[in-house]
C-alpha cells in the first residue's frame, strides 16, 4: 500500500489524479490551487469476512481527501488502493451502465458511481455504505447474485413467439414499444431488489427486477406467451405479492419503475380473465364497490356502488363471494374491530353523486389497464 | 385558514376516530374544514391498477369541487395524498386526458383546471407548511413531555419523491420527526419507520402482510417508543387492528404499541380530552400513551 500525506497535501494518487482536468493537475503539481478542490470524506463502511474469526457486524471508518465532484465510487476506490486493500467490493464501468456497484448509501440503494458525495452531506459528514440488502453477503460490499438471475431466469426473459419466423426481422410499429420504454432500461443493477420491502420478509417473492423483466416481454407484441406468462405470474409469490410500497420505483437508478410494471402485469392478467386469486379479486371488488357495476346476487347481499370504500363488503369479496370458509377467518378481526368501535356500518351509504360516479366508470371501462 | 376538506373512506368506515379527532383538532388549531361531502373514493392505487383513466377521472371531480370552492384542499391520509398528487400529476403532463377527463365531469357541470392544479396538502404538511412548528409551539397547553413517540409515515406520503413536491419541500420525509418533537415529545426513530405497514397486501399475503408490520413495532418497541404516530389510516389499520396477530412475527415478546392518528396527537398536546379524540378506540389500548401524558 501506498502512503497518503495528510490533508492538504500535494499528494495525489493516481486514481485521483487521472480524473483531474489538466488545470487542476498543474495545481496538483505546483501544490497551490489543488488544496482548494478538495473535500474530507468520512466513510463509515460495513465489513464482513466470512473467514475472520468474529464475524458480527463491524464498520470501518476511512477519512479521505476527494475532489468535490468525486463519487462515492471514487472515494471507496480511493479508499481500498490507498488505505486498506482488504476491502472489497464490485465495480466496473463507472458510468451507471453496467450495474456492478448497487450498494446500500446512507440506508438506501443506490449505484456508488453515480452518487456524488456532497449531494448526500455536508463536507466531512460520515456516509454510511452498505452492502445491497435482501441478497447473502460475500464479503464486504459484494453480495451474491445468484438468487437475483434465478428469479430473472424463472421469468423465462426472451421472446417466445409464435408460427414461423418472418422471412426478415419481426415488425412491430414504435408505438407498441412505447410501454416498454421504462423497463428496457432496466441495467440489472439490484438496487429495487435490495430495498424491496416484500423481499424483506419474504425470500420467495420474485422481485421488483424479475417481474419487471417479465412485463418487458408479456408487453412485447411480438411475443405470443403472454397468457401462460400471466397465469404463471398470478402464482403466489408473483405480481400480487407486491405491496405497491414504491420503494423501486425511489431507488431505481436509471428510473425503470419497476412496481409501475408490476401493476400493468396485473392490469393485463385482470383483463386476461385470470381472476381466480386474492389479488385479482380484490381489484374487481374494490372497483365494483366504489361505482361498477352489480348484479342480482351482489343486490341479495345488499351490495351497491357506493362512489366510496365498502371496508366490510371489500373482504368478504377478497375471500371469493361464495368462500364462506375463507370469510370466516376473518371472524376474529371483524369482533375485535368492533369491541374497540372500528367496524363501519353495514349498511353502506352511497354518496350523494353516485351516478355520475358510476358514469365516470361505465365511460372509461373500455379503456381499462394499467398498461393503457 | 381554510381548506377543503377529503377525509378519505377510511376515517368514515374503519377508523371513525380519525375523522372526530380531526375535526375537534383543526377547530382547536383555527383550521376551518369545508368537507366534500359528495367526493368519492381516490380509488387508493387499486383503481388505477384497473383502469387509470377512471381512477384519474375519479380524483378530478374532487379535485373541481375543492376548486370550485377556491380552497386548496387537505387530506388526512397518506394513500389519498400519494394517489391524488399521482392524479393531478399525470392530469397536468397530459392535457388531452385532462379534456377527456372533464368531458365526463361537464355532464355534473364540473370542471378540474388541471393547467392551474390545486394544491393538494395531508394535514402533517398544512401542519409544518401551513401552520408553522414555532406557532403549533406556541399554542400548545399541554405539552407531552412525558411520551417517547416513534413516526410512521405510509409509503404513499413519501414516495415517489418528484411527485409529491421534494424539490420544493425536500424535507417532507422528515415532517413527523419535526411534529412529534414540536409537540414536546421525546422523539424515537427506527429502521421501518418509512417502509411499508403491509396494509395492502392483507387480504393477499396474510404472512407477508403481518411479518411487515411485526417488524416494525417491534423496532419501534426496541427503541423505547410509547407510541407510533401515523398520517395514515391504512397504516393505522395494519398496526393497531392487525396487531395482536401480528404479535406471533414479533421479534420482541409482550408486543404492545399504542398507534394514535396524527390530529390525536396534536389534540393531545392542545390539551383536548383523550375521550374527545376518541383514544380509545383503538384495539391496541392507549394506556401507555395517556399514562405518559
Amino acid at each position: 500500500m501506498q502512503e497518503r500525506s495528510p490533508a492538504g497535501g500535494v499528494a495525489v494518487s493516481p486514481t485521483t489524479y487521472q480524473k483531474q482536468g489538466e488545470a487542476d493537475r498543474q495545481g496538483c503539481e505546483t501544490g497551490t490551487a489543488r488544496k482548494d478542490l478538495l473535500m474530507d470524506v468520512r466513510l463509515k463502511v460495513k465489513r464482513f469476512d466470512p473467514e475472520a474469526p468474529d464475524t458480527s457486524d463491524r464498520y470501518q471508518q476511512y477519512d479521505l481527501d476527494m475532489p468535490e465532484s468525486a463519487t462515492v465510487l471514487d472515494s471507496l476506490i480511493e479508499a481500498r488502493e490507498y488505505q486498506d486493500g482488504t476491502l472489497a467490493m464490485r465495480c466496473s464501468c463507472r458510468s451507471a451502465i453496467c450495474g456492478s456497484c448497487a450498494m446500500r448509501v446512507n440506508g438506501r440503494a443506490r449505484l456508488a458511481c453515480k452518487t456524488q458525495v456532497r449531494t448526500l452531506v455536508e463536507e466531512g459528514e460520515e456516509v454510511v455504505i452498505e452492502p445491497a440488502g435482501n441478497l447473502p453477503v460475500i464479503k464486504d460490499l459484494v453480495v451474491d447474485m445468484a438468487p437475483f438471475w434465478d428469479k430473472v431466469r424463472a421469468v423465462k426473459p426472451w421472446l417466445q413467439p409464435s408460427g414461423p419466423p418472418p422471412e426478415r426481422e419481426y415488425i412491430v410499429p414504435d408505438e407498441a414499444m412505447y410501454g416498454l420504454n421504462e423497463v428496457m432500461n432496466c441495467i440489472m443493477c439490484g438496487a429495487c431488489v435490495s430495498d424491496c420491502t416484500v423481499l424483506e420478509v419474504d425470500k420467495t417473492f420474485l422481485g421488483p427486477a424479475a417481474l419487471a423483466k417479465a412485463w418487458r416481454f408479456a408487453g412485447d407484441p411480438r411475443d405470443d406467451a403472454q397468457l401462460p406468462r400471466l397465469r404463471e405470474l398470478s402464482e403466489p409469490s408473483g405480481v400480487w405479492d407486491c405491496t405497491r410500497c414504491n420503494m423501486c420505483v425511489e431507488v431505481c437508478p436509471k428510473d425503470v419503475k419497476p412496481m409501475d410494471q408490476i401493476l400493468k402485469l396485473r392490469a393485463a392478467a385482470t383483463h386476461a380473465g385470470i381472476t381466480n386469486n386474492h389479488g385479482s379479486r380484490h381489484t374487481l371488488a374494490f372497483v365494483k364497490l366504489v361505482g361498477g357495476e352489480t348484479d342480482l346476487i351482489d343486490a341479495a347481499m345488499g351490495t351497491k356502488a357506493s362512489g366510496r370504500l365498502d371496508e366490510v363488503r371489500l373482504p368478504v369479496y377478497t375471500h371469493g363471494r361464495f368462500n364462506l370458509i375463507g370469510q370466516m377467518k376473518d371472524l376474529p378481526i371483524g369482533l375485535r374491530m368492533l369491541r374497540a368501535g372500528k367496524m363501519p356500518s353495514p349498511f353502506h351509504k352511497p354518496i350523494g353523486g353516485i351516478k355520475h360516479v358510476k358514469r365516470i366508470f361505465k365511460r372509461f371501462a373500455e379503456k381499462q389497464g394499467a398498461g393503457s | 385558514m381554510k381548506y377543503a376538506f377529503w377525509p378519505g373512506c377510511v376515517s368514515k368506515g374503519a377508523c371513525p376516530e380519525l375523522y372526530t379527532s380531526m375535526v375537534r383538532t383543526s377547530a382547536a388549531l383555527g383550521i376551518e374544514l369545508v368537507e366534500l361531502y359528495d367526493g368519492n373514493c381516490t380509488g387508493a392505487g387499486v383503481i388505477s391498477e384497473h383502469s387509470m383513466e377512471t381512477a384519474d377521472a375519479l380524483n378530478a371531480r374532487n379535485f373541481a369541487m375543492a376548486q370550485r370552492l377556491d380552497l386548496p384542499l387537505i387530506n388526512i391520509c397518506s394513500t389519498c395524498q400519494g394517489v391524488q398528487s399521482m392524479a393531478q400529476s399525470r392530469l397536468k403532463k397530459n392535457p388531452k386526458l385532462a379534456a377527456e377527463v372533464n368531458e365526463a365531469l361537464a355532464e355534473e357541470g364540473l370542471f378540474y383546471d388541471a393547467e392551474a392544479g390545486l394544491e393538494v396538502k395531508n394535514f402533517l404538511w398544512v401542519l409544518v407548511e401551513d401552520f408553522g412548528l414555532d406557532r403549533l409551539k406556541e399554542v400548545l397547553k399541554k405539552p407531552l413531555t412525558g411520551l417517547k413517540a416513534g413516526p410512521f409515515y405510509g409509503c404513499y406520503i413519501i414516495r415517489p419523491e418528484p411527485i409529491l413536491g421534494f424539490d420544493e419541500h425536500p424535507d417532507r420525509d422528515k415532517y413527523l420527526e419535526y411534529v412529534i418533537e414540536a409537540v414536546g415529545a421525546t422523539l424515537i426513530t427506527y429502521e421501518g419507520q418509512d417502509k411499508c405497514c403491509g396494509f395492502p397486501i392483507l387480504t393477499i399475503n396474510k404472512e407477508n402482510s403481518l411479518s411487515m408490520a411485526a417488524n416494525h413495532l417491534s423496532e419501534a418497541q426496541e427503541g423505547g417508543a410509547d407510541c407510533l404516530v401515523t398520517p395514515c389510516p391504512l397504516c393505522h389499520l395494519n398496526l393497531d387492528a392487525q396487531q395482536p396477530d401480528a404479535a406471533k412475527y414479533a421479534k420482541v415478546d409482550g408486543l404492545e404499541v399504542p398507534i394514535l392518528h396524527l390530529p390525536q396527537l396534536i389534540g393531545l398536546a392542545l390539551g383536548i380530552d383523550a375521550k374527545e379524540l376518541r383514544v380509545d378506540r383503538h384495539v391496541v389500548s392507549s394506556q401507555k400513551v395517556l399514562a405518559n401524558l
